[in-house]
């Protein structure tokens, strides 16, 4: 067994209702950190060759939650979802922090790899070395509390029954889908917790049409040894006290950005993005502090900066809502992107769209844009049935139920802003592009490149493997963070980039701590990140097979970066075409990729992908690269 | 605190607990060389996201589970300086009675070697109030321990404690959440 991992998969097959073990060599561990660089291999492996027929949402699809080496070990877990993206159609690897990644390890498993359909609605159980498939009808419909609620009753309401006396039972770990996934909407998150949600890549409308309610696990072994146990431990020490340092992302998270992206580096979308700039001081950090947090600190296992906080929204029109406090993106995508300024409204549509089941920043994109064709008149009172004003935090969370139960608008919505656009672009006779936000499917983080000020580089949608990804963006430097080779890595390894330290020679030590392997940060920048780039690109070129993307038509900014900024001090400012074409061209070429993108055939030879070479071979005369 | 300054407890506020389980961590790097959340001597339950609550041995004055141990000698006893059960594990027998003479449902079996569990109080300088007083969430901390009854409330079952708190957070809310 290689240290750090527990040594075993657990496959299920839906279809045939089949649970094996599976695993996988050394060299493939290796070679394929995993995470997301191991997901990539599988689900090359598996569906490569045909990938371009298989439906995201068919029984063809592989669901992939698998953890990696330091999942556990470095401090605060997360766990990576994997499979064909049904926002991208290519891979998307997509982290979700919580306690499942840890019972999963001390219950004897790596990760899960989740093939075929079950007839019915059902959840998988699995505890130290044994699993099953169990009925979730009675789950299903159920919102996140209720989920998690009634799954802990009968878990732990089980070990009573059984006496298992050896101890008092707690809470297994629980990954799950809400109403959302259930209904395969494309803007559907896997979630943890209340609040967790692995929402880039839509992998929640993957279980959903998995008919798969919930992954459910109980371990009480240790986590696997690390190879060099006296220097892990120093090392948990090393990290540990340098988070602790970080007092700003201790005390707010990401929560001072809900005022200061907007008000000072402009790059905060505000009504679907038609302005980055604000200066509302009511919905600076210390309002959301005094109005709606009941939990300073709130984390996962083993996390030192604990950067999530618990809000409620006690009385009022409003009241009852329960989250963790908007994080900076929830702050911007349900709260300045629907024109809500005030925290108790911005935490009442993050509760709603929690319970549901959606990735706050997808279903925020598609609420923001709904809005702004009801501003243009493209969609009416009438079509709605209701009016949909910015700022009404209520009527955006009516539209938020009825996406997530596919009802009236809802069911067109429910395929994300791009197929939205197109179909009701379609419908209306109008090209509705222009005000779609997205990049190849997927909203786009809520960090805008026009005014130059923020991290995004003005490649960094455009050219990303993983589309609208702002945790892992194209054209920075080598080990600058959030990099799409740095946090790549996190995502493989699978640990939380919130926890990253510097210099990140430091995260390799700890990785060799752990593997006993000798793989450095130049391997993984020049050979394993570039490896699992490629692989990313090369199905995402591929797509299909409901939409395709054209690179010379598609690794694009969306229109609206190309209009200039209407307000605030950066006004005037927009991205500059010319500069993109150059970028782009800088960046493809530093991967070994061509000017479209296309890993060349040398470049994959070196990496030891012949095979997708092989594969992508058409594309190149497809889009006439010689 | 130091050992020799008397007896200590853990003394503890859910409220402010933020989940983190770094003393779990930190209990079982220094008990068990390894992360191994259910050995750990304290253990913090989620029932319900939101409301964690740290279970650990309150140190009864009556101390039920010494009590109930049935074994001779007993497989249990107080740690003189500190006032922690200290458990034999040669002598053990694995009975459980400590388990269920215990108010709050304390001590397990060690998912290793299935004997009697129960926090040591690390001989005097706790590891979980380190890294919990380190991430400054003062969840837990070290208190003296004057003589009394006082601590033996604190020893309750979670599934119980939970409840209350969701009340209190919550208000009436807390009935879809329990």
């Amino acid at each position: 067994m290689e240290s750090g991992y527990a040594g075993k998969f657990l496959e299920v097959n839906l279809s045939d209702e089949k649970i094996v073990e599976t695993g996988f060599n050394e060299d493939v561990l290796k070679q394929f950190i995993g995470g997301r660089a191991l997901a990539c291999k599988i689900l090359w492996d598996r569906l490569g060759q045909r990938w371009e027929t298989v439906d995201p949402l068919g029984d063809e699809n592989i669901l992939l939650a698998l953890t990696g080496p330091m999942t556990g070990y470095y401090p605060g877990a997360r766990i990576c979802i994997s499979g064909k993206s049904p926002q991208s159609n290519g891979v998307v690897g997509s982290t979700v922090a919580g306690e499942f990644a840890i019972e999963l390890k001390c219950a004897g498993y790596d990760g899960v790899i989740v093939t075929g359909m079950a007839s019915s609605p059902v959840y998988v159980f699995m505890m130290d070395g044994k699993a099953e498939l169990r009925d979730a009808k009675h789950l299903w419909g159920k919102d996140g509390k209720q989920t998690i609620r009634l799954i802990n009753r009968e878990i732990v309401g089980e070990f009573e029954r059984k006496r298992l006396r050896d101890r008092m039972w707690r809470e297994p770990g629980i990954l799950y889908i809400g109403p959302a996934g259930e209904n395969k909407t494309r803007v559907a998150a896997v979630e943890e917790k209340w609040t967790h949600g692995a929402g880039y890549g839509g992998y929640g409308a993957v279980m959903g049409s998995k008919n798969l309610k919930a992954i459910v696990a109980k371990g009480t072994g240790p986590l696997p040894d690390p190879s060099d146990p006296v220097k892990t431990k120093a090392l948990i020490r090393r990290i540990v006290e340098y988070r602790l340092r970080e007092d700003d992302m201790r005390r707010w998270g990401t929560g001072f950005g809900g005022y200061v992206v907007g008000a000072d580096t402009s790059s905060e979308p505000i009504r679907n993005w038609q302005e980055e700039w604000h200066d509302r001081k009511e919905f600076g950090v210390d309002e959301f502090e005094r109005k709606v947090w009941l939990k300073r600190y709130w984390g996962d296992y083993g996390c030192p900066t604990t950067c999530l906080k618990v809000a409620c929204v006690r009385s009022g029109p409003l009241g009852g809502a329960i989250t963790d406090n908007p994080d900076y993106e929830l702050q911007a995508y349900l709260g300045t992107n629907l024109g809500i300024f005030e925290p108790e409204g911005n935490v009442y549509v993050s509760s709603v769209s929690d319970d549901l089941g959606f990735c706050g920043i997808q279903v925020g994109n598609l609420l923001g844009f709904l809005a702004e064709l009801y501003q243009r008149g493209i969609v009416t009172k009438e079509e709605l049935g209701f009016e949909l004003n910015w700022g009404d935090a209520k009527a955006f969370g009516r539209l938020a139920q009825m996406i997530a139960r596919r009802e009236g608008i809802g069911d067109i919505l429910a395929e994300g802003t791009y197929r939205a656009a197109l179909k009701i672009g379609k419908m209306k006779g109008i090209d509705l592009l222009k005000y779609a936000v997205q990049e190849k499917g997927m909203a786009i983080g809520a960090h805008g490149i026009r005014s130059g000020l923020d991290y995004p580089p003005i490649i960094a949608y455009a050219c990303n493997v993983q589309a609208g990804d702002h945790t892992s963006v194209s054209g920075m430097g080598l080990e600058e963070e959030p990099g799409e080779l740095a946090w790549g890595f996190m995502d493989s390894a699978v640990i939380c980039a919130f926890n990253s330290v510097k210099p990140l020679e430091t995260i390799w030590e700890f990785f060799r701590a752990i593997t006993g392997w000798s793989t450095t940060l130049e391997e993984w920048n020049t050979v394993l990140g570039p490896r699992m780039l490629s692989i990313q690109r090369a199905l995402l070129l591929i797509c299909g097979p409901d939409v395709f993307w054209d690179p010379r038509v598609d690794d694009e900014n969306p229109p609206r970066y190309y209009e200039p900024l209407p307000s605030g001090p950066e006004a005037g400012r927009a991205t500059d075409k010319a500069d993109v074409q150059k970028e782009k061209k800088k960046w493809f070429s530093q991967l070994g990729w061509d000017d479209l993108g296309i890993p060349t055939p040398e470049t994959l030879k070196k990496l030891g992908l012949e095979d997708v070479d092989k594969a992508i071979e058409p594309l190149r005369e497809r889009w006439k690269v010689i | 605190m130091s050992p020799d300054k008397g007896q200590i407890w853990i003394a503890r506020d859910f409220y402010n607990c933020s989940a983190c389980r770094r003393c779990e961590v930190a209990c079982t790097l220094f008990h068990e060389g390894k992360i191994w959340p259910e050995a750990s001597r304290i253990r913090v339950f989620m029932l319900i996201p939101t409301l964690e609550i740290p279970h650990l041995c309150s140190q009864c004055h009556d101390y039920p589970c010494i009590e109930s141990c049935p074994t001779k000698p007993k497989a249990l006893s107080v740690d003189k300086n500190t006032g922690a059960v200290l458990v034999n594990r040669e002598v053990c027998t694995s009975c459980r009675r400590c388990i269920t003479a215990c108010p709050g449902n304390v001590p397990f079996l060690h998912p290793g070697d299935k004997k009697a569990t129960i926090c040591d109080l690390c001989y005097g300088d706790p590891e979980c109030v380190k890294a919990c007083q380190e991430g400054r969430y003062n969840a837990l901390w070290t208190a003296s321990r004057p003589k009394g009854i006082s601590y033996k409330l604190y020893a309750r079952k979670p599934v119980d404690m939970v409840k209350e708190m969701a009340y209190r957070l919550y208000g009436d809310k807390a009935e879809e959440l329990i």
